[in-house]
């Protein structure tokens, strides 16, 4: 990978600090955010690679992880952070620069009916809160 | 005992079972619900972007409204608990927000609402003590494991509802119906949440370790205060998942909103008939 | 009319690249009264030492300006050379035109060359008024208190005794050594700790010189460098030790089992013996809190047992005072409980254990004879987990700093398992191995490659118990996956924190501690051992975490300066301090209370205020809240101020 000062302090950068108002460079890559994390089996970058890559300007490789829509911002890292990071909050704000542009991850019209129909109506305000 | 109460989207569609447990074991307690006249719906989970509060004003007037009635906030969806005590607490703390809240929604709250769940409310108001001596059906013998989830626990500095990372409310009140509470690691593990929207194939796999968890404790079912928690458990198909009022009903005798299971997956009437009676 | 030389310092390019100190030297010599100015490169070198002494003497100078740095760096320099050329040092002033003039202006040149004339004016103002003072002579009692006796306190009691000091050791606990008694081996030598600690415990016991008290605790100190005055608080032991020959039939026999704090809860003792086979002082003490005795008076098998009748149930608390030239704080640490710790158990989960426990573990004289076995079920344990930075580097449920021996310790600890339990497995979840000390790298190079430690680099986030296993749940951030370990025995890591009532000893002492609770040093780099107030000293782990080797030579460095203190029969103290001028004060005592040294009081017979001039620090706080006028700060008078701001406006 490429570094340079441009791509290490970028807007994008700002901009995640701004949404999230979380410090990325506060985070000292312990990895204790990933060892408890409940999704991290399902993830392909874990939690604290995100973060990094962040530290690391990669902006179109974190945007375009799975992870951050598999994040279920249950808070286990944040409660449990020896640097005060609150990584959930640092998701929510990779997820919400892509809703922002549009690029929903479910599209809610799409939903399978039977899902509709069984799923209860908090995981369906929620999920698409989170989701579109 | 009286409270505003706040029953939440859920509690009046696909969890209506918790929704009528709750108020029939209220009623025979003496806990007075008293539905908010005006309420509308928490928006689920609570928002995380600091730049924009949109999200906030729906929660924001409910807790006005219970304020302005002088009343303590019930709830007992554990979401809907989360969505209401985190803005509290925003609200309470960051006056840049209030602020702008207030003037959005033109009222001047400013936190000083208590946000209970009623779990809450059975240990500290009425006492798990007086709860016990009020069960007339005791569920001697039946072995449950207590799901806490995320919601009700974290954020811990926010929430303040019970330790973290070592929690005891749920299994003093399993004790107080006369059952036995399942220690089991899992207990405080997320479920996955609302990712089981996304149909990723694997987004099952945390709700599948925490039944396999209860399982190996010998669980005979679980209990959970959160609706999402109970659909991503129960539809697993592994055990049946049941609302903490449920039992609380059931040792309380009030049968006659037990008789309608057909909301679960896993019917626990197999389990709970060893158990108790009028099921 | 005085004639005063004034000499403008380049400090290289520190001043004159912004200052134009030609200038200054040009504009100062018109000055009234400057009877010579120059400049030079270096005025602190010999050289330039050598000008200011050939003005004095050729211009018969009696006051002499010297512009240069700040007078921390050189005061004393500069003002020995004007004493070797017959001029009262205390009539030399530095005028500070580095600090406060052009390192902190280099983008004003002309700006910073018209203040630093302003700022020579008006020392050249204070320094017409100045007067010839002489230096407060103070005599010293040679005999030293060192608070705590862990190795860092025996090393400096030793050191100071052995250069012929009498040495007051005072020792909460009932026995010397410290935490290094508890200890099995060091690193990085993995010698014996008790090998290498009981010469030493056994040596002080014994030192004609040393004055050893266990069981105390010092609670009052008042006086200064020189001179202070110690009250020590000895708690009871219930025996007349003069009488005990340390047979201990009395421990042998005690019905009563407690938990030991030595082995830190894993084995047991009784209400009444040592802690551990080498204790010194041998000598039995009784624990108030536990003997059965003196909380029901029954029982008593103690005093029927003993051959000798040294049992004494009526012993009692007695407070002695010793005066001391010199106090030596060195009073060691604490480990953060691991009950701070919910992700790893809170200390509910029996097979995870702190460092200190493991010690316990593996020492020959531990609950299990050194033996590994875990706490739950005395199993060996085939899979050990060993969780660094527990607490450390952790701002949000521990310390924000490292502790600094940690790794070391881990690595040791895990290299001891694997010596005794040869096919197990210790893994080290660690952030980064910080083996910073002579043969510290190499040691865990040999962990590592010999004993086959694996290190995994990254935090664990929960501990719990899964049957008799300790699951453990970390992250292994090189090969960015999660790690999950089914343990049979965890050992945290936790930080190491001062002693929980440090901060009740540093108000005892009227020390500084850090924002931790960690006794303050001078200054970080250049007075480590010295703490803010003369006279008192800090070492070992009182003043931050530090392994043996840092604190034995700490230990050293506290005894030089004790011994620095002792060479001469009197203590000079600096005569620029308050004065009271008794036909003006009228004993208001507003005074006492502007005072944070305690060197202010007012007689009760004259109603005149007074000084105590060697503990005033010249601060000018009681001059300056003086209603009257009566107290004077010498050689920062009144009218010497207002003469200064006048040549500054």
């Amino acid at each position: 990978m490429q570094l340079t000062a441009d791509k290490v302090r970028s807007e994008f950068v700002f901009r995640v600090e701004e949404i999230s108002g979380e410090k990325i460079h506060g985070c000292y890559q312990c990895g204790k955010c990933s060892a408890g994390c409940p999704m991290a089996e399902v993830m392909e970058y874990l939690p604290h690679r995100v973060l990094r890559l962040l530290q690391l300007g990669q902006e179109s490789v974190a945007l375009s992880s799975r992870t951050i829509w598999l994040c279920a911002a249950c808070h286990t890292c944040a409660s449990r952070c020896p640097r005060s990071v609150d990584l959930s909050r640092i998701m929510e704000a990779l997820r919400t620069v892509l809703l922002r542009e549009g690029k929903d991850f479910v599209n809610p019209t799409r939903l399978p009916p039977e899902l509709l129909e069984a799923m209860p109506q908090q995981a369906l305000v929620g999920g698409l809160r989170k989701y579109s | 005992m009286r409270y505003s109460y706040f029953p939440g989207c859920t509690l009046h569609t696909q969890a209506k079972n918790f929704g009528a447990s709750a108020l029939a074991s209220a009623r025979e307690l003496g806990i007075e619900l008293v539905e908010l006249p005006d309420w509308q719906c928490c928006g689920a989970v609570y928002p995380l972007a600091s730049d924009n509060h949109m999200a906030l004003v729906s929660p924001y007037r409910t807790l006005s409204s219970a304020h302005s009635r002088g009343e303590d906030l019930v709830t007992m969806c554990s979401g809907c608990y989360n969505v209401l005590k985190r803005t509290n607490v925003r609200v309470a703390k960051d006056p840049d927000v209030q602020g702008k809240l207030s003037a959005f929604v033109e009222t001047d709250y400013r936190g000083d609402a208590r946000v209970l769940h009623l779990l809450e409310v059975l240990k500290t108001d009425l006492g798990f003590e007086a709860l016990k001596e009020r069960v007339t059906r005791p569920l001697t013998g039946l072995s449950v494991a207590p799901y806490y989830g995320c919601l009700l626990l974290r954020p811990p500095e926010d929430m303040q509802f019970d330790d973290a990372e070592s929690p005891s409310i749920f299994e003093d009140f399993i004790r107080a119906l006369g059952a036995t509470p399942v220690d089991y690691p899992y207990r405080t593990e997320c479920c996955g949440a609302y990712v089981s929207i996304s149909e990723d194939e694997r987004s099952g796999e945390p709700a599948r370790a925490i039944l396999r968890s209860a399982g190996r404790y010998g669980a005979h079912c679980i209990v959970t205060s959160c609706p999402l928690c109970q659909y991503n458990l129960d539809v697993k198909g592994q055990m049946p998942v049941l609302y903490f009022t449920q039992l609380l009903a059931l040792a309380l005798g009030c049968t006659e909103v037990l008789q309608d299971f057909s909301l679960h997956h896993v019917d626990p009437r197999p389990v709970l008939a060893g158990f108790a009676n009028g099921v | 009319m005085r004639r005063i030389g004034v000499f403008v310092c380049w400090c290289g390019y520190n001043i004159a690249g912004t200052v134009d100190v030609k200038a200054v030297v040009e504009e100062i010599s018109q000055y009234p009264g400057v009877v010579h100015a120059e400049d030079y490169k270096y005025m602190c070198s010999d050289p330039g030492q050598a000008l200011i002494k050939q003005a004095i003497a050729e211009k018969q100078l009696d006051g002499v300006v010297v512009a240069a740095c700040s007078p921390n760096m050189h005061e004393t320099t500069f003002r020995l050379a004007a004493q070797a050329a017959g001029l009262n040092p205390y009539r030399l002033e530095i005028c500070n035109i580095r600090e406060q003039d052009s390192w902190v202006h280099s983008q004003y040149k002309q700006e910073a060359t018209e203040k630093a004339i302003e700022l020579v004016r008006s020392v050249v103002e204070k320094t017409r008024r100045d007067e010839s003072l002489k230096p407060i002579a103070v005599s010293v009692t040679k005999k030293a208190l060192v608070i705590g006796a862990g190795i860092s306190g025996m090393q400096t009691a030793l050191e100071v005794a052995d250069a012929g000091y009498q040495v007051v050791l005072v020792e909460r606990l009932p026995h010397i050594g410290g935490r290094m008694a508890q200890l099995s081996e060091t690193f990085p030598t993995l010698d014996c700790a008790s090998c290498i600690l009981t010469p030493k415990t056994a040596e002080v016991g014994r030192h004609e010189r040393i004055q050893l008290m266990t069981h105390s605790e010092v609670v009052k100190v008042s006086g200064y460098v020189g001179n202070f005055n110690v009250k020590i608080k000895v708690h009871p032991t219930y025996v007349h030790w003069d009488r005990c020959t340390g047979c201990m039939e009395c421990m042998n026999k005690c019905p009563k089992k407690v938990d030991s704090e030595f082995d830190r809860g894993m084995g047991k003792t009784k209400a009444i013996g040592v802690a551990f086979p080498q204790a010194v002082p041998y000598r039995p003490a009784i624990s108030r809190e536990h003997c059965i005795y003196l909380n029901s008076g029954k029982c008593g098998v103690c005093k029927k047992v003993c051959p000798v009748d040294a049992i004494n149930f009526e012993d009692e608390e007695r407070v002695i005072e010793e005066q001391v030239g010199a106090i030596v704080v060195a009073t060691g640490y604490d480990l953060l409980p691991k009950e701070h710790f919910g992700e790893y158990g809170y200390g509910r989960i029996p097979d995870v254990i702190d460092g200190l426990q493991f010690e316990r573990l593996n020492s020959s004289s531990g609950p299990t004879q050194g033996e590994i076995r875990r706490p739950s079920d005395g199993r060996v344990p085939k899979e050990v987990v060993f969780i660094q930075c527990v607490g450390s580097r952790d701002q949000e449920k521990g310390m924000p700093y490292c502790s600094k021996i940690c790794c070391m310790y881990s690595a040791k600890h895990a290299m001891l398992y694997k010596h005794k339990v040869h096919d197990g497995q210790a893994y080290l979840f660690y952030m980064d191995i910080r083996a910073a000390g002579k043969g510290y790298e190499e040691f865990i190079q040999r962990g590592v490659e010999q004993d086959g430690l694996l290190y995994l680099r990254g935090r664990v986030s929960r501990v719990f118990q899964e049957g008799d296993k300790v699951m453990v749940w970390g992250t292994d951030t090189l090969s960015c996956e999660n790690v999950r370990i089914a343990a049979d025995l965890v050992v945290l890591a936790t930080a190491i924190v001062p002693r929980h009532d440090a901060r009740e000893l540093a108000q005892v002492l009227r020390l500084g501690t850090d924002a931790y609770g960690f006794f303050q040093e001078a200054h970080p780099k250049l007075r480590p051992v010295e703490s803010l107030t003369r006279g008192i000293y800090l070492t070992g782990c009182a003043q931050a975490p530090k392994d043996i080797p840092d604190s034995v030579a700490q230990a050293g460095s506290a005894a030089s300066k004790v011994l620095t203190l002792f060479s001469g029969e009197e203590l000079q103290h600096p005569p620029t301090v308050v004065e009271v001028d008794p036909d003006i004060c009228v004993g208001c005592g507003i005074c006492v209370e502007a005072c944070p040294y305690g060197a202010r009081a007012v007689d009760e017979h004259t109603r005149v205020a007074t000084v105590f001039e060697v503990l005033c620090q010249g601060c000018g706080g009681c001059a300056a809240a003086c209603p009257s006028g009566a107290t004077k700060h010498r050689n920062l008078t009144k009218p010497q101020l207002l003469s200064m701001i006048d040549a500054m406006l």
